[in-house]
């Protein structure tokens, strides 16, 4: 089904999908923001560029947009899938608890803030370019990838991810492609270079995205990763409180 | 009604603004959609534009926009106006009925110069002239409020939507090489119309979406320098710290850049160019007062040109475009979008990278 956004607000949009027959497209999406929020068990494809807060609460619906994203996209999540074409803004994945969100191009500052995992809920926010400041600022649980395919992204000088990352991270993992020379973590995450084991695990992580994207995992996988996890399981004793 | 100054209520906001590097006038059409699809930024109490080289016919002469809350006030400034300026016109700025935007106050405009018998007797540059009038009027003339001031620019601004106010205004028959543009969700003050922005000073105006922390240091530290914060609104100390910088200062916009949205100093110790890293500390250490903390993104525009910046965490979004003469800033790319569907190279600047635009050739 067919949804010319032109003229709708979010809240007609959201209605049509509601209670109308699925897969749908929205043509000519422009800002209109909690696009399919909360929803499940649909498909749905944005062309033109989402609002902010795009699949907020997402329940196992699957949305795919052809354009760019603005900010918060997937916050608190639960389950689905969001797939961008192209770049996000801000804050994405924020506080989501499952579910994947994989994105062609660029993420903004703080991507992945404040995600976490729950009993079997793991989730996958992967970034094909680069991402800014305060990735996985205070990540708690899930795993963060970020692939610096620059081939594809802009020709602005840049940095697989800017300053700050993994800051107040206590759980999941982040994983760079990248040697992460000159990129300062805190002292309460550390990072190395993946092993076997783990270049395994991400060849399963990035099957979707590179089916998605039409890259081929063994060459995306051809260079070294850094992955980043916290250190033990109480790594701000005493920061706070005496505990 | 309680103003800005009697009550403080615990913002969102939207920006926008274009700007064509060869100088090429746009109508003010565009940039009034343009904040459509922000809606939900703002909650109709303000909206507010600026519009560079939209006075040629006058562009010697300093544009005065002013609100009066009555006629007597009106020609009690205007006789205070004349003590220091010669008025080459004056007159009503035209506006529409729209049933959006009530309760107006007394809008006039005023061309004018400077009169050289007072320049020579305060022994003042012309602009730090004009400067202390507006501060005279704004914190001393009850009733009276400068809302624009300077040359071949003007500001327009009210209680309404954005998309209203630019409706009632006209501003679809301006003509101007930069607009900036403004939606007001005000969350520590009422919505007066003074409190719209942009808020200006002679040719610098700067919209604002965010909410600074840093407000009473800043305007302690600004104040001593003759500036009144009279509204309590964290973006009219932008204002007067941008003036203070660069035209009393004489630093350059990426300088004033740096001091108002400075580096960590953790990220100015690693930072591997010397000569960067020596000025980064510098302007930290001259102007600490000038820091300003908290979200947020500005547009400032001023005499051929403007500077967008984010605050240095990057608490609030902006996004940048380009088509061919043309750049654009906006908190959504869905409102650069609306005004150039086509866009190339989107993106988005880090927190305290200042992005500046100037017109070919200058000051205009």
């Amino acid at each position: 089904m067919q949804i010319i956004a032109e003229g709708l607000e979010h809240r007609a949009i959201n209605e049509i999908i509601r209670s109308g027959e699925g897969p749908f497209t929205i043509e000519g999406c422009l800002g209109q923001r909690f696009i399919a929020a909360g929803m499940s068990d649909c498909d749905i494809t944005i062309n033109g560029v989402s609002g902010n807060a795009l699949g907020a609460y997402l329940n196992g619906a699957t949305i795919t947009v052809r354009g760019n994203a603005q900010d918060a996209v997937g916050d608190t999540m639960n389950e689905g899938r969001i797939i961008v074409h192209g770049s996000i803004g801000d804050a994405a994945g924020y506080a989501m608890r499952g579910g994947s969100i994989l994105v062609e191009g660029d993420a903004g500052y703080r991507a992945g803030i404040h995600m976490k995992a729950y009993e079997d809920k793991a989730p996958l926010l992967v970034i094909g370019g680069c991402a800014g400041s305060f990735l996985g600022e205070y990540q708690a649980g899930g795993t963060i990838i970020v692939l610096d395919l620059a081939e594809r992204a802009s020709d602005r000088p840049r940095r697989i991810v800017g300053n700050f990352p993994c800051t107040g991270m206590h759980g999941g993992r982040m994983f760079l492609r990248a040697d992460c020379r000159g990129i300062v973590f805190p002292d309460q995450v550390t990072a190395r270079v993946i092993d076997d084991f783990e270049r395994e695990e991400l060849r399963v992580l990035l099957a979707e995205f590179c089916e998605v994207f039409a890259y081929d995992v063994d060459e995306v996988l051809s260079v070294p990763f850094t992955v980043v996890a916290p250190d033990s399981a109480n790594l701000y004793r005493q920061m706070y409180v005496t505990n | 009604m309680e103003r800005e100054g009697q009550i403080r209520i615990p913002s969102g906001c939207a920006i926008a603004a274009v700007i064509s590097r060869e100088g090429r006038r746009m109508s003010g059409e565009k940039i009034v959609r343009a904040m459509k699809p922000m809606h939900e930024r703002s909650n109709g109490l303000g909206g507010g534009f600026a519009a560079y080289g939209i006075y040629p016919e006058y562009k010697e002469l300093y544009a005065l926009h002013l609100f009066f809350d009555s006629r007597a006030t009106r020609k009690e400034c205007e006789a205070f106006l004349k003590e220091y300026f010669e008025v080459a016109k004056s007159e009503n700025i035209p506006t529409r009925k729209i049933p959006t935007i009530t309760d107006e106050p007394i809008i006039w405009r005023y061309f004018v110069a400077p009169l050289p018998s007072v320049l020579a007797n305060l022994q003042l540059d012309e602009r730090e002239l004009v400067a202390r009038i507006v501060m005279r009027i704004n914190a001393q003339m009850k009733g009276a409020y400068v809302f624009s001031s300077g040359k071949n620019m003007g500001t327009f601004k009210a209680v309404g939507y954005p998309e209203d106010v630019g409706v009632f205004y006209r501003l679809e028959e301006y003509r101007g090489y930069c607009w900036t543009a403004h939606g007001r969700y005000p969350t520590n003050t009422p919505g007066w119309w003074g409190g719209a922005h942009p808020f200006t000073l002679l040719d610098y105006s700067v919209v604002h979406n965010g909410e600074i922390s840093s407000y009473d240091a800043n305007r302690r530290f600004i104040e001593m320098f003759g500036y009144k914060c009279t509204l309590q609104t964290d973006t009219e100390v932008i204002t007067y710290i941008m003036d203070y910088l660069l035209r009393v200062q004489g630093l350059t916009l990426e300088e004033a850049a740096h001091v108002v949205a400075a580096p960590f100093w953790s990220t100015i110790a690693a930072e591997p160019d010397p000569a960067r890293k020596e000025e980064l500390t510098y302007l930290r250490t001259v102007f600490p007062s000038l820091l300003v903390t908290g979200p947020f993104s500005i547009v400032l525009g001023f005499d051929g040109g403007l500077m967008a910046l984010n605050d240095r965490l990057k608490l609030r979004s902006m996004v940048v475009a380009e088509k061919e003469d043309r750049v654009y800033v906006a908190s959504e790319e869905a409102a650069i979008r609306t005004m150039e569907p086509e866009v190339e190279h989107v993106w988005a600047p880090a927190g305290g990278e200042p992005v500046i635009v100037q017109v070919k050739g200058g000051e205009r």
